[in-house]
């Protein structure tokens, strides 16, 4: 794909999927829109301009790899899958129906580009690190990208991968965390405070950037900075202070809308806002 | 006819594997040199992975290993491998249908002294109730390297079960383990001694001490836990009519309730479970525990004159 991610596709891209995510979750009935939406501009960054890898052929060798292990932001990862071309758009009205290919949470045996069934927090990492490593030992010049969930980081296993990565070496590894700053029963702070995130992986023998995750520029850029990092026996993190609901003004900051489907009248007011900013991107060139 | 343990056939098949030109990988959790992976270890340092103590990251470090080609294989005790990261085994490794191949070791209370923490006699039962998991239950060092070996050979995941304590050869060097086949080692007309792993020397011996009694058992080696050579089972339970299961597990999910599923359904004979009833282990000697749990011969034979009675 693009060498040069292209800032303006990226985020007409984000503004698409958005609408795609909560267009999804409504026909669903159920679903996640709030970490779907915070995680639409990072996806976004990776699938349209930071990740090699070709719809036309899922199983390149040389792709790179992508693990959402916060599996529960499906719908981003399926947007962005059908965006590519991996899959058609009519599967994306589908979602969490019988019979669908569009599970709840993803799974790779019925998705072409997804790498790997996630779903049960906390185990991403680990798999990602196992993708680096097996990448590594066959001289594979390909990265692997793993998004997790902030809530997420109270798993521990996430620790165990964090330290494992550190002590072998997976420097072909840039995990990324959305920040969102909320979980199911409230505020990360409130539930079980995650503490200064960067300085944790720090200590951990990580690399860490921060970076606003909705500032594609700003994305796009620590992106460019983790990659520069890689090869150096040292995994990288992207740390990314992001909003949760990002771009539907009623759900943005609100633990309620983790785990919520929009009613009518709700899917009526955020497709207008999230049409509006389409437009506002396609006008912007 | 040496005695050896089944762990032993661990390391060194992983490096007959590679030398046969598999992708094979290994992961640890720090148990390598009672697992026997260390052998690997040090022959392919690569290729091997230690976790440290983390079960959990190790099955899922195994699992992404996979994603990318490889043959992988974890160590560490069937407690931890089954118990710690049964999420990891289910959710990711079967859920995902996932190349990986659990092969710890310290299954059952053979153990020993080490006491019922880490007896694992439950780990059939959670690795035979997932979806696409294959399992096996190897009952020497020969048929354990088989056993490895056909893992290797088949891909998705697989349970290999290995023990600590040494055990007498069954099997000629030669064997070759098939998937879902069971082996009838002793042909008998009365009773149908149904055995696995440790438990499969036990069956022969009780056998022996029945024909004494005028007693004919079959002893048959239910290997492959899953998939169950089905056939041969009810071919074998309609022959003698009455069937006895011998597993050193609960009688509670593993070897014994799947025959138990399968003729209930099919060929409903009268039948008794030779197994750790329901009960966590404790310390002993491997010998006074098969004993005290009551996995011997003579409480095989027991069951034997109980079910034909």
């Amino acid at each position: 794909m693009a060498q040069t991610p292209d800032v303006g596709v990226i985020r007409s891209m984000a503004a698409r999927m958005r609408l795609d995510i909560v267009e999804m979750i409504a026909e669903a009935g159920s679903g996640h829109p709030g970490g779907s939406l915070s995680a639409a501009d990072i996806v976004a960054a990776l699938y349209f301009g930071v990740m090699k890898h070709d719809a036309a052929r899922p199983d390149w060798a040389e792709r790179d790899r992508f693990v959402l292990s916060k599996g529960h932001a499906a719908p981003v990862l399926y947007s962005a899958l059908a965006e590519s071309g991996y899959i058609g758009r009519e599967h994306l009205m589908t979602l969490r129906k019988l019979g669908s290919i569009l599970q709840g949470h993803p799974d790779c045996k019925k998705v072409p580009g997804v790498e790997v069934s996630t779903g049960s927090l906390g185990q991403g990492l680990s798999i990602a690190n196992g993708i680096g490593l097996g990448l590594k030992l066959d001289g594979n010049p390909a990265r692997v990208f793993c998004l997790l969930g902030d809530g997420e980081l109270q798993e521990g296993q996430v620790w165990e991968a964090a330290m494992f990565a550190a002590h072998h070496g997976v420097d072909n590894l840039i995990a990324i965390v959305d920040h969102n700053g909320l979980q199911i029963d409230g505020s990360c702070t409130e539930v079980m405070c995650l503490g200064d995130v960067e300085a944790k992986f720090s200590v951990f023998g990580w690399k860490t950037i921060s970076a606003d995750g909705h500032d594609v520029e700003a994305l796009v850029s620590a992106f460019k900075t983790a990659e520069e990092a890689l090869g150096q026996g040292v995994p990288v993190v992207i740390v990314c202070g992001t909003t949760k609901g990002k771009g539907v003004s009623f759900m943005e900051g609100n633990a309620g809308w983790h785990g919520k489907a929009p009613s009518v009248d709700e899917r009526e007011r955020a497709v207008a806002e999230l049409t509006a900013a389409i437009e506002k991107e396609a006008a912007r060139g | 006819m040496g005695n050896k343990a089944t762990r032993a056939a661990f390391g060194e098949t992983l490096n007959e594997l590679v030398a046969d030109g598999y992708d094979v990988v290994a992961v640890e959790a720090d148990l390598s040199k009672s697992t026997t992976t260390v052998t690997f270890q040090d022959a392919h340092p690569d290729r091997f992975f230690n976790a440290g103590i983390a079960e959990a990251n190790m099955i899922d470090v195994a699992a992404g290993l996979a994603v990318t080609g490889k043959v992988a294989f974890t160590g560490s005790f069937a407690v931890f491998a089954t118990g710690r990261a049964y999420d990891q085994v289910r959710n990711t490794v079967c859920y995902s249908d996932l190349n990986v191949k659990l092969a710890p070791t310290h299954s059952g209370i053979t153990v020993g002294p080490d006491g019922g923490s880490h007896q694992m006699v439950e780990d059939l039962a959670l690795m035979r109730v997932l979806p696409g998991m294959r399992v096996l239950v190897p009952a020497d060092y020969n048929s354990a390297k088989s056993a490895l070996r056909l893992a290797a050979a088949i891909p998705g995941p697989f349970y290999v079960r290995l023990g600590r304590a040494s055990v007498p050869e069954v099997y000629a060097p030669d064997f070759e383990m098939e998937l879902g086949r069971a082996y009838v080692l002793r042909e008998g007309s009365d009773v149908t001694l149904f055995a696995c792993g440790v438990m499969v020397v036990e069956a022969l011996q009780a056998a022996e001490s029945l024909a004494a009694e005028g007693i004919s058992a079959e002893v048959i080696d239910i290997a492959s836990v899953k998939p169950l050579d089905a056939e041969m089972i009810v071919a074998s339970a309609r022959k003698t009519g009455h069937v006895v299961t011998c597993e050193e597990h609960s009688i509670i999910g593993g070897m014994g309730s799947a025959v138990a599923e399968l003729l209930g359904e099919t060929c409903p004979v009268p039948m008794r479970r030779v197994g750790v009833r329901d009960v966590f282990g404790t310390s002993g000697d491997p010998d006074e525990l098969m004993a005290h749990f009551g996995l011997t011969a003579s409480d095989i034979v027991v069951s034997a004159r109980n079910v034909l009675a």
